[in-house]
């Protein structure tokens, strides 16, 4: 493959594309004979620290997968919830009123700017003095408000910069044939944006799942990263071990989901519903955090 | 109503002074160590591309949660890296800032690179023409464009990233949120109070910097 950046190698750069690879290579080889040294050397390689992930079926139906459950569970519940929230906002921050406008926008930028966490150890806070929410359910309904809370707000962004993205045709052509602003929304604008927003929604989705984790490091939440220290206790101090297949099987499930992304942005773009525009993915993300 | 604030028990501007270190440390780590990783992607070496492409991918789908905590559980309490720090204030600052830095970095990369993307191919074939190397297309000629066209994402992801720095909480660094989730449990009659003193707080550190660098953005946009 070559790229604009640089020419079609010749031998020289052959030769010198050789060495930077061996070199690189060694650097790499370095660092990782480093680590596994100092890991051999901490007894983290040893075989009973990693084989109870492939040989002990216990690890698995005690800790992890009810861990991923949790995950899973939490963030579609958040996503449920946030997703026809965010819809309204979004719409709300288009209205003609400025007294719906307004207040729309001041909630969305106020959570927006918040960070997830801070929500949470609020939301938690809040359900133990105003609520009677038992204490094991707490940190999973603390965890879904946060998540609720942040996500609508950053989905209501989507919905509004995916309804602008359509062309002002498509609210011309309907005020002509005689729709209401009602109508026209319902029937012209959302089902067109909801195709260009698609991959975006799902982006968030993968926010979600990550943030999920907070819940666990802070709130008690039993969600996957939370299992890593009943695994750690039971199986003889396997922390790395045990961190490595968590943050795997992380992997696997957002990497199940951006692939999902893809494939149904390729599929918009080329279907023959909807106009083609598709909002950029790359732009929410960013907006959305990095996300933790 | 903000009693708590006068009883001198809390170090809240502590607290705060503690987040903004660790988003500027991490803010110049990440920034380094994104450019590294996107002239990797983009190079002529093989096996440096498929490293930061492979590095990229598997990091930004982890949660930056299990990447500090396994800063600090893996590389720290059970390897016994401590990145020069000898008390457990400074490890955990300095992990969190590995862990930010590690997660961070793969957004500036993508940022960059849509941004390398923008600039026009003529400038690259033009560079090539003058007989330039890859180096130094990419760093006289193509990223001092790109880095004008992405100060708006740029923006965004360190705004993202200060917000972030919450979840170095989980390592107890005594950062805002970390302050935050003791105070919410002592001042319980003050909930609403103390979330929104540490609210106003995050506005105040993220909303500059927005509006800065959107302006910066307009400034050194690149007019074609």
């Amino acid at each position: 493959m070559t790229s604009v950046l640089y020419d079609a190698p010749g031998p020289r750069a052959k030769r010198r594309n050789i060495l930077y690879t061996v070199g690189f290579l060694a650097v790499l080889a370095v660092v990782a004979w480093w680590v596994l040294g100092v890991m051999a050397e901490r007894d983290q390689l040893a075989s009973e620290k990693w084989s109870p992930f492939v040989t002990d079926a216990k690890v698995w139906t005690t800790f992890l997968l009810p861990g991923l459950g949790e995950t899973l569970k939490a963030a579609g519940i958040s996503m449920l919830i946030a997703l026809p929230l965010g819809a309204a906002l979004g719409i709300g921050r288009l209205s003609d009123h400025a007294w719906v406008r307004i207040p729309v926008g001041a909630v969305v930028e106020f959570f927006r700017a918040i960070p997830v966490l801070l929500l949470m150890v609020f939301a938690y806070q809040a359900f133990v003095q105003f609520t009677t929410i038992e204490s094991d359910f707490r940190p999973m309904y603390a965890v879904i408000t946060g998540l609720v809370l942040y996500n609508a707000s950053v989905i209501a962004e989507i919905v509004r910069a995916g309804i602008l993205s359509l062309p002002n045709g498509q609210t011309d052509a309907a005020k002509a044939i005689g729709m209401r602003k009602g109508q026209a929304m319902a029937h012209v604008l959302l089902p067109q944006a909801v195709t260009a927003m698609l991959p975006a929604l799902v982006s968030q989705l993968v926010v979600i799942v990550k943030d999920t984790a907070l819940g666990g490091a802070l709130l008690g939440f039993s969600e996957l990263l939370y299992q890593n220290r009943a695994i750690t206790a039971n199986y003889g101090a396997n922390t790395i071990a045990a961190l490595t297949v968590i943050a795997l099987i992380f992997i696997l499930v957002n990497f199940a989901l951006t692939s999902f992304a893809s494939w149904l942005e390729g599929r918009i773009r080329r279907g023959k519903k909807g106009t083609g525009t598709v909002v950029d993915t790359k732009a929410v993300e960013a907006g959305a955090a990095g996300a933790p | 109503m903000f009693d708590f604030l006068d009883s001198g028990q809390y170090d809240l501007l502590g607290a705060f002074w503690t987040t903004t270190q660790l988003a500027v440390y991490s803010a110049i780590g990440s920034l380094v160590w994104g450019t590294v990783l996107v002239a990797m992607r983009v190079g002529p070496v093989p096996v440096m591309r498929a490293f930061a492409t492979g590095y990229v991918n598997v990091v930004r789908n982890t949660p930056l949660t299990v990447v500090v905590v396994a800063c600090s559980l893996g590389l720290n309490q059970t390897l016994r890296f401590s990145l020069g720090a000898d008390n457990f204030e400074d490890i955990g600052f300095r992990m969190a800032v590995l862990g930010l830095v590690a997660y961070t970095g793969t957004f500036v990369c993508e940022a960059l690179r849509s941004g390398i993307n923008t600039v026009p191919v003529g400038q690259a074939e033009a560079a090539r023409a003058l007989g330039l190397s890859f180096l130094q297309v990419l760093t006289l000629i193509i990223l001092p464009q790109a880095f004008r066209s992405v100060v708006a994402p740029l923006a965004n992801v360190l705004i993202a990233l200060t917000k972030n720095t919450t979840v170095a909480a989980a390592i107890g660094v005594t950062e805002a949120a970390l302050l935050m989730s003791e105070m919410v449990e002592n001042e319980a009659d003050a909930l609403f109070a103390v979330f929104a003193v540490f609210a106003f707080g995050f506005i105040v550190l993220t909303l500059p910097t927005g509006l800065l660098l959107g302006w910066v953005s307009k400034r050194v946009a690149v007019k074609r």
